[in-house]
């Protein structure tokens, strides 16, 4: 059932449409390879989101299949699939009613682990994303600043130390600065835990700088998918406004020098 | 002084008619918050429904307290009884505030939240224990403030149909015409709304600060 060596999520043709007529994803086909991380890149409605939530099935393909680990996602029971999966968004949806601590706990706590083992992960994880437990884990959300509610939302998603990782625009809503930090520690961590990660963004440099590779999707659709080197040599049309908007970001930042 | 003087004369039957007067708004709030917070839930699951609750516990508002109480007197079981026919109507005047106010208060929980929730594997039913009903729960007890402060009122018309409480001493001094003996009904009356206005205040305020 499930083959370690094959991809750890696939479309396989898959379409969405909202009531039945307005399509939002079509004919999507792309698998997501074992420690990779994808980066999804395009505008705003162009369909990396959706994308995204066929993959935890916070919807359902209206037209062909989602696999994860080989299994179509309307056959996994679906909260295992979710558990299965941590999932990492814009502004966290951080609980604002439970400490950083407790936050980070739940889902380890719904899976009934030991108690002093979900204490020694929440400290582990916390550590991971650069917040010292004795100096957060009590505090609530809103005692925190957007990076750090931020770096707790990835320690969430981490806590059950799940294979896969959905990450959708998670530095969206931060300061350049804190942004560029958290790019960087998302990378060594990266390089560390070797996660199959699905992230979304519409940032061209955050996606070459993040990503293994990048699916660039336009009007629901994907339009090819490539390595860093590759979508700089690709003649494609579709690349070319991003390259060029790199290229210009470049020319910007060489003239201030 | 004529107040004083008809407590000082009546302190028995004013307590047992405020003992009554309790019972009647705390077995009907009871049975308010018994039905308006899982209606209120339902809502929230099937918004389709929310017209028809909504607009029938709506309905039920606009009924004069007086009519409601002499239409339900024919009913059978009902109508044996004063005190089950005065408790399903205080019931049915407290269950809009408490439904609205669950409903709403689960509607208004941040859409990131109950994402986060259920992408991370919440079932429904942890979804609403551990997420929707604590970031709610302020809003939920402003609903039973506002419903219990209501039906302390419309409870003194209950003595109208014989179900007894402070309404009473009403109802008797409207028919003596005698303003000290309503007022010995209306003053604890207003006494009992306001402390349980103050009462869950507090409750209210304690949830805030322990959600912080």
């Amino acid at each position: 059932m499930s083959d370690p060596s094959g991809p750890a999520i696939e479309f396989v043709n898959v379409h969405y449409r909202i009531d039945g007529k307005h399509s939002l994803i079509s004919n999507l086909n792309l698998s997501v390879l074992r420690g990779e991380a994808l980066m999804l890149l395009g505008r705003s409605g162009s369909g990396k989101t959706t994308t995204l939530k066929l993959i935890n099935r916070l919807l359902a393909p209206s037209e062909g299949e989602v696999r994860v680990d080989g299994r179509s996602t309307t056959e996994w029971d679906v909260i295992r699939l979710r558990r299965h999966i941590g999932y990492s968004i814009q502004e966290a949806g951080l609980f604002p009613h439970y400490t950083v601590q407790e936050n980070v706990a739940l889902v380890p706590k719904l899976e009934g682990w030991e108690p002093a083992r979900i204490s020694s992960r929440v400290q582990e994880v916390l550590q991971l994303v650069g917040l010292p437990f004795h100096q957060f884990s009590s505090r609530y959300p809103d005692q925190l600043s957007g990076g750090q509610r931020q770096r707790v939302g990835l320690a969430r998603a981490l806590a059950a130390d799940p294979p896969i990782l959905l990450m959708d625009e998670p530095f969206g809503a931060l300061d350049p600065m804190t942004r560029a930090e958290l790019q960087h520690e998302f990378m060594e961590l990266q390089k560390r835990l070797r996660k199959t990660v699905v992230f979304v963004t519409h940032d061209v440099a955050e996606a070459l700088m993040l990503g293994n590779r990048i699916a660039l999707m336009d009007s629901g659709a994907l339009k090819g998918i490539f390595t860093g080197a590759e979508f700089f040599r690709s003649s494609d049309t579709a690349v070319k406004p991003y390259i060029d908007a790199f290229q210009a970001m470049q020319q910007t930042l060489k003239a201030g020098d | 002084m004529p107040l004083f003087a008809f407590i000082a004369i009546d302190k028995r039957q004013l307590l047992t008619l405020t003992g009554e007067h309790l019972w009647l708004v705390g077995i009907s709030m009871f049975l308010a918050v018994a039905l308006g917070v899982p209606m209120g839930i339902l809502l929230s699951r099937r918004r389709g429904l929310r017209a028809v609750v909504l607009g029938a516990n709506n309905i039920v508002q606009t009924i004069p307290s007086l009519a409601l109480f002499g239409l339900l007197l024919p009913v059978p079981w009902l109508g044996a009884r004063a005190d089950r026919l005065a408790i399903l109507a205080l019931t049915l005047y407290a269950l809009l505030p408490v439904v609205r106010n669950t409903y709403a208060g689960i509607a208004g929980v941040d859409p990131p939240v109950r994402e986060a929730a259920v992408g991370m594997g919440l079932t429904p039913w942890q979804l609403l224990w551990h997420v929707e009903l604590p970031l709610a729960s302020n809003v939920i007890v402003a609903g039973i403030r506002t419903a219990t402060v209501i039906t302390v009122g419309v409870a003194t018309i209950a003595a109208a149909i014989g179900a007894g409480g402070l309404g009473e001493f009403i109802f008797r001094g409207l028919a003596m015409v005698d303003n000290s003996v309503i007022l010995a009904g209306a003053v604890p009356a207003a006494l009992l709304a306001l402390g349980a206005d103050l009462l869950l205040g507090l409750i209210q305020r304690t949830l805030v600060r322990t959600h912080h």
